[in-house]
């Protein structure tokens, strides 16, 4: 019988069981795969092997979008379109523009950070098949999963749930799609 | 450097021990009794699971009628006109802007929390930032209702904002109060998000926790479908973290903006470049008396004292005795350049607040906020938690006068004696306060019932047992 199934979950006790274990399938060279924890973990992003995380990047544009958006605002404002002439000091200058560059500097980046943040994770995602299992509750409560997707290409149905095994994975169930 | 054979030195320059290791100094403890992951998630999610507790409905309906005031109080200004409010010159600023400086000030420490200790790795803020950062949205809207209604012709306050009207004129960027503007907007909209994005891990706790399916599609809708995956909590993490960076120059520089409100004007006893340092330290040290305020019965009714052990206490009492005693120190300051510069305007600025008509707010003042936090020093007070809740309310009473003392005292004794007045606030100033702390209970019981009241994936993040590293029974190492 052939059946579609979206990947295994594996459960683990402790950080330091799946840090280990997380380790293990990073080195076996699994592409699709996630680990879940219900806080972060120190130091299990090296344990995947993962890249350092994009949202800074997205900040920063936030932020110098934010300054832009502030000085130009006032300059147009108070010196192009109305030009406002208090005491005869100059029409524009960064140093009275600046609290409000500054406000929308950290406003923009801010926009940017959340943004980005939900923009890397693919949030929002209702649905996902990893949260139909039925030991799924305790993943955000006190236990760790390992998921492996079986569209990695080192999948396979008998090997990887194995491979589970042997690295100390409990409970290992079969996602459906 | 060469090396030499140990035996070659001399007697009194060989070593006493082989290896130095530093002494491993006992932590105290951020969670009591050692409670696990499992513990810290009932304990925190049975707060919102249960039917709610009478108590609960007694204090929404005490709420509610006291915030019922506000409502009362501002559709009768509107209805009428400014001149309800006891405001008339000189005294033009008074208790709508010593309300908005307090609630503000109230919501810096709520920032402080979430953010600044973040930086600094405090981890024993994670028991009380989810209701900390709370207290500062909530805060933040009771504050921003003064600066809206004062304006008198409140349907026209959006021309505080840079919206194209029907005048063709645009706001006037360089004053403070515009300044206040973008501030206070971007304080109220970052504190969410921060606040919103910490809530997401324990929204999704709740979430699988739910029984009810309303429930399921509340929390599960706002949850944004958190599934804990590790590449999602490294993005997660990055982004707390520089929310956390960003939080820190905004808290500092909001504050700094409304007491420019104050030190850019000529009034004697406001134009001091003391203001900014001096509100921000105003303000953290008033917004912790209200996170104690808070907590402090939070935790004996939900029985929270494994989550908010002494140690936290401690470390409150302490920043509030810190932050109390750079007030003083502001107080002190502000009266020897008063004497040192040799301005009469400035000087009699404060010889008339400690021995004018006012005098009696001065010295409310002065006893709340000069000596209360002192007592900080002594561990059989930070141990009484009684009596630091009573401190903490004086804490709160004595920073409310401060703002009144500057604003008022400074106004009705300006330049020219022709122009002094007094001021007394009108019932109708008075109940729209009062109401002000009906208004912050309504939402602060609201979110106690639905929300999340601890950082649950924080708390857990920094337990002893979350450490990969140590062993099943690893000593509590921060």
């Amino acid at each position: 019988m052939s059946e579609q199934i979206h990947g295994y979950l594996a459960a683990f006790d402790t950080p330091a069981e799946i840090m280990h274990a997380a380790e293990q399938v990073r080195d076996a060279g699994f592409q699709h795969w996630d680990v879940h924890t219900p806080f972060p973990v120190h130091g299990m992003d090296s344990a995947m092997g993962l890249k350092r995380s994009r949202v800074q990047r997205l900040t920063l544009l936030g932020g110098i979008a934010g300054f832009t958006t502030g000085m130009l605002m006032v300059w147009y404002m108070n010196a192009f379109d109305y030009p406002l002439i208090v005491g005869g000091k100059p029409l524009f200058s960064p140093l009275f523009a600046f609290p409000v560059a500054y406000e929308l500097t950290i406003l923009f980046a801010a926009f940017g950070t959340l943004g980005g943040m939900f923009l890397f994770n693919r949030l929002p995602m209702h649905y996902h098949p990893v949260m139909k299992a039925v030991q799924w509750p305790r993943a955000t409560d006190d236990r760790f999963f390992i998921a492996i997707d079986a569209d990695d290409p080192q999948f396979d149905a008998d090997r990887t749930r194995e491979f589970l095994q042997e690295i100390g994975g409990k409970d290992i169930a079969a996602l459906e799609p | 450097m060469s090396s030499h054979a140990s035996t070659e030195l001399p007697p009194h320059a060989q070593a006493v021990l082989a290896e130095v290791a530093p002494a491993d100094l006992p932590r105290p403890e951020l969670i009591g009794h050692r409670r696990d992951f499992a513990w810290i998630t009932d304990k925190i999610c049975s707060i919102t699971e249960g039917p709610t507790p009478t108590w609960w409905w007694v204090a929404f309906g005490v709420a509610c009628l006291v915030a019922s005031f506000t409502v009362a109080g501002l559709v009768y200004l509107v209805a009428t006109g400014v001149g309800v409010w006891g405001h008339a010159n000189p005294v033009n600023w008074a208790w709508d802007i010593v309300n908005f400086v307090f609630w503000i000030g109230i919501g810096h420490a709520g920032t402080l929390i979430s953010a600044i200790l973040c930086l600094f790795r405090q981890k024993w803020r994670t028991s009380i930032n989810r209701a900390a950062e709370a207290m500062t949205i909530f805060a933040v809207c009771c504050a921003g209702l003064f600066p809206l209604f004062h304006v008198g012709r409140v349907w026209w306050a959006w021309w505080l904002f840079p919206l194209p009207n029907a005048n063709a004129i645009w706001p006037q960027f360089r004053s403070p109060l515009l300044w206040d503007v973008f501030a206070v907007s971007t304080y109220a909209t970052v504190s969410t998000l921060f606040w919103y994005m910490g809530m997401i891990p324990d929204l999704a706790t709740l979430r699988d926790r739910a029984k009810s399916k309303a429930k399921q599609i509340f929390y599960g809708l706002f949850a944004m479908g958190w599934r804990g995956s590790n590449r999602h909590w490294q993005n997660y993490e990055m982004a707390y973290l520089l929310l956390a960076a960003l939080s820190t120059p905004l808290v500092l520089s909001v504050h700094t903006i409304v007491s420019f409100d104050f030190a850019v004007s000529l009034v004697p006893g406001w134009h001091t470049t003391i203001f900014p340092p001096y509100f921000v330290a105003g303000a953290i040290f008033s917004g912790f008396g209200m996170v104690l305020t808070l907590m402090l019965p939070l935790r004996a009714i939900y029985k929270l004292d494994d989550l908010i052990t002494q140690y936290h206490i401690d470390c409150m009492c302490k920043i509030t005795l810190a932050t109390g005693s750079i007030v003083g120190y502001a107080y002190a300051m502000e009266f020897f350049i008063a004497w040192y510069g040799a301005n009469p305007y400035e000087g009699f600025a404060f010889v008339n607040r400690a021995f004018g008509h006012y005098a009696w707010a001065y010295w409310i003042m002065i006893s709340c906020n000069v000596i209360t936090p002192q007592l900080f020093w002594f561990r059989k007070v930070r141990e009484n938690t009684t009596l630091v809740w009573v401190l903490s309310i004086f804490v709160n009473v004595g920073m409310w006068f401060e703002r009144f003392v500057i604003i008022v005292t400074s106004l009705a004794r300006d330049y020219l004696p022709s122009s002094w007045g007094y001021y007394s606030p009108s019932v109708v100033e008075l109940f729209t306060f009062f109401g002000t702390f009906g208004v912050f209970a309504v939402l602060f019981l609201l979110f106690l019932r639905f929300l999340p009241l601890m950082a649950m994936a924080e708390i857990k993040a920094v337990s002893p047992q979350a450490d990969p590293h140590a062993g099943p029974d690893a000593p509590a190492h921060h």
